[in-house]
């Protein structure tokens, strides 16, 4: 829903949820499809436990499986086999905290061993040019597939699928023959396809990709890794994927920031950013960047969209947020008054200085401000009249967004003080 | 001539009962939009009263709305639950035009009613999470702030919609025939290139803004169409050079994964096709001035 008084809702609830290897394998397990049995462990001990309780079905072997959202940690010495709950004790040991391409692994998952006679591929997904569903499918798995993709585009298919009509029975052989799984497994493999299928509608995912899927030594088709993304828009019909939520890679700011229901990413840069809707504030994003140029590379700090209504206890709120990032060195507030005309935003802006004052957190920080759109000449007059009961600089308004841009990046550099 | 609105645009509006549909009825009426009632299962029989005594009829359903009314547009205001069944029930109707604010729809529920619309072949739908769709001076349907600009030539298409306002409201001396704010989710009922091609057909627009932003390919699809398709003037702009890899920033479709869907590739093929793409909003406002005097 429009929420109240908001152009552009901040919508930073419905961010996308990549769900770790082992989440995955729980909900794919879930609906049926074949996995090898696995257990996760954060501690070499719960390691060594875990490759015990799995060792009779997997003669003696596991894998250790670090549990990051990223690729490649194959080559990055994430995954090793064991052949002892010892050995998977000290495989963990060295995975666990083990930095891969900037996540650091928390979890291992401990997985029965397999041996694996040939690797495939399959994934559905949201096919968002075409606006439908998309299901592709390869007998040449294992790989990277955006690889194969560019390298041997014949060697991967790509079957659309109607959003009304689904992947039954019949739709998944017609993706096993377009893919020309061997004859040996396509029974097995159309009926995984199936399987995945009710795992993307009946769990809203958006994405439901195994790579690789495999054939075992023995004739068996498993899915051996699996990624899932789940559409956090549809969590009023999935309670239960709340606690899939990974709560420990979110930096604090971030963290606080939501729990505030603001959408608020942290970039890293010394211009704090507040703007409403999210295209405005990408755009002032890349307005400071541009500007910061000029100033030995200034950078936008973060993305923080408050919505069209800028009300006084969200503008305090999102101040607050911007303000308690220690790399910031200056704040700009770009705001479009619309539905919520430029007096209001303006009296917002009033309010959430005083508000943070009051709570003990005073703005200490020059704040640039550009402010446009409907009763822009009353939203000025007021903020004028404001500014001038603060010490000099403290609140500078800017006439358009490339120069409030510029002025904010000049004060983040530490120039131009009482310019 | 605008793109998909006249003056006499007969606007039904699911959800006027809810609070967020009565306030934005009222903001539709006030900019002169022709609101025909409102749609509300179970409240059928009921009016809801406007400033300036202004009554408007309720409906149980949009069957009822559409044989007592003539309802050629709907707009959508209910929560995300109901957004599906709400846009299926229009599109049974036949309604042509189907109008979806609503942001917080599931994917699939998307996927779905889009395909069911497709199928039946007689409703076009705008969103959803959009800010809908304006012709100034003539009819308002959605949440677009009517009094930033005035009527004239430019036709706009946006993801965004504070930075449709902003555009709108930096070339409000020239005025646009019609903007629509297209929703920046990832699967949506009308894209770019679809207002691109009604903009080309349509005699009262001569120059076009395109905004886009960051994620998927439809500004790079938008410009091959243009390089085809389209003879009118085109300026665009793109949002999210500094956006960094794997966020989301906001809209559900802006988010940037591997080299697909940058801002800087948008840019280079929106600029392959013709179209002047500025660097900021200013500067977009700027080129866009550019073009009329050139006209």
């Amino acid at each position: 829903m429009a929420t109240e008084s908001l152009p552009v809702a901040p919508n930073g609830e419905d961010a996308p949820v990549d769900l770790f290897e082992y989440q995955a394998r729980d909900l794919l397990a879930a609906h049926g499809v074949p996995v090898l049995d696995a257990r996760v462990a954060t501690t070499p001990e719960e390691a060594r436990v875990a490759a015990e309780k799995l060792s009779p079905s997997s003669g003696g072997v596991v894998v250790v499986k670090a549990q990051v959202k990223t690729g490649g940690r194959g080559k990055a010495g994430g995954v090793k086999l064991a052949r002892s709950p010892q050995e998977a004790a000290d495989r963990a040991g060295e995975i666990l905290g083990m930095d891969i391409k900037g996540h650091t692994v928390h979890r291992v998952m401990i997985a029965q061993g397999a041996e694996i006679a040939e690797e495939y591929y399959f994934s559905v997904l949201v096919d968002r040019a075409n606006r439908t569903y998309l299901a592709m499918a390869s007998r040449e798995g294992g790989m990277e597939i955006e690889q194969l993709a560019v390298e041997r585009p014949e060697a991967l298919a790509r079957v659309p699928v109607d959003a009304m009509v689904g992947i039954d029975t019949v739709k998944a052989r017609e993706i096993v023959a377009a893919a020309r799984f061997p004859d040996d497994v396509a029974d097995q493999v159309a009926d995984v396809i199936v399987k995945l299928w009710n795992v993307f509608v009946a769990e809203d995912a958006t994405l439901v990709e195994v790579n690789p899927l495999v054939k075992t030594e023995d004739g068996a088709v498993v899915a051996l890794d699996a990624k899932v993304t789940l559409d956090d828009n549809a969590t009023f019909r999935h309670p239960e994927h709340a606690e899939l939520a990974d709560r420990s890679a979110v930096d604090p700011i971030e963290q606080r920031a939501k729990e505030r229901h603001l959408n608020y990413v942290k970039l890293g840069g010394s211009v704090g950013i507040i703007g409403n809707g999210a295209g405005l504030v990408m755009s002032t994003l890349d307005v400071v960047a541009y500007a910061g140029e000029r100033y030995g590379g200034v950078k936008p700090a973060n993305f923080l969209d408050i919505g069209g209504g800028a009300s006084a206890e969200v503008m305090a709120n999102g101040l607050d947020i911007v303000l308690s990032d220690p790399q910031v060195k200056s704040v700009f507030v770009n705001v479009f008054g619309g539905i919520t005309a430029c007096d209001a935003v303006a009296n917002g802006i009033v309010q959430a200085f005083e508000l943070l004052e009051k709570n003990g957190t005073p703005v200490t920080l020059p704040i640039v401000v550009r402010l446009d759109g409907n009763n822009a000449d009353l939203g000025h007059e007021i903020l004028d009249s404001f500014t001038a009961t603060l010490p000099p600089g403290a609140i500078e308004r800017v006439e358009t967004m490339d120069d409030a841009a510029r002025r904010a990046a000049e004060l983040a550099a530490g120039q131009g003080q009482g310019a | 001539m605008a793109i998909w609105l006249t003056h006499q645009s007969r606007v039904l509006v699911q959800g006027m009962t809810g609070a967020e549909g009565r306030k934005h009825t009222q903001r539709m009426i006030n900019a002169g939009t022709n609101i025909v009632g409102g749609v509300t299962p179970g409240k059928g029989g009921q009016t809801v009263e406007f400033n300036d005594r202004i009554e408007k009829p309720v409906f149980d359903s949009v069957a009822d709305a559409v044989a007592t009314s003539g309802a050629d547009v709907s707009v959508i205001f209910v929560p995300a639950k109901g957004t599906k069944s709400a846009v299926v029930e229009a599109v049974d109707v036949g309604v042509p035009l189907v109008v979806v604010i609503t942001e917080g729809v599931p994917v699939h529920d998307t996927a779905s009613f889009f395909q069911y619309a497709q199928d039946t072949g007689t409703t076009r739908i705008i969103g959803p999470n959009c800010p809908g769709l304006i012709s100034p001076g003539r009819s308002n349907v959605g949440i677009i702030p009517a009094n930033i600009t005035k009527h004239g030539p430019i036709g706009l298409v946006s993801k965004s919609g504070t930075l449709t306002y902003q555009l709108m409201y930096e070339l409000r001396d020239i005025g646009f025939a019609t903007n629509v704010g297209i929703g920046g989710d990832p699967i949506i009922g009308t894209t770019h290139i679809d207002c691109l091609a009604a903009y080309e057909e349509d005699p009262e627009t001569k120059a076009v803004v395109v905004i886009g932003e960051i994620g998927g390919d439809a500004e790079e699809r938008a410009a091959a169409f243009i390089k085809e398709n389209v003879t009118k003037p085109v300026v665009g702009y793109v949002a999210g050079f500094t956006a960094p890899e794997g966020k989301t920033m906001g809209h559900a479709g802006a988010i940037v994964s591997g080299s697909a869907g940058t801002a800087a590739a948008k840019k280079e093929a929106l600029e392959a096709a013709g179209v002047k793409v500025g660097r900021t909003p200013n500067e977009t406002a700027r080129l866009m001035r550019e073009v009329m005097a050139s006209l």
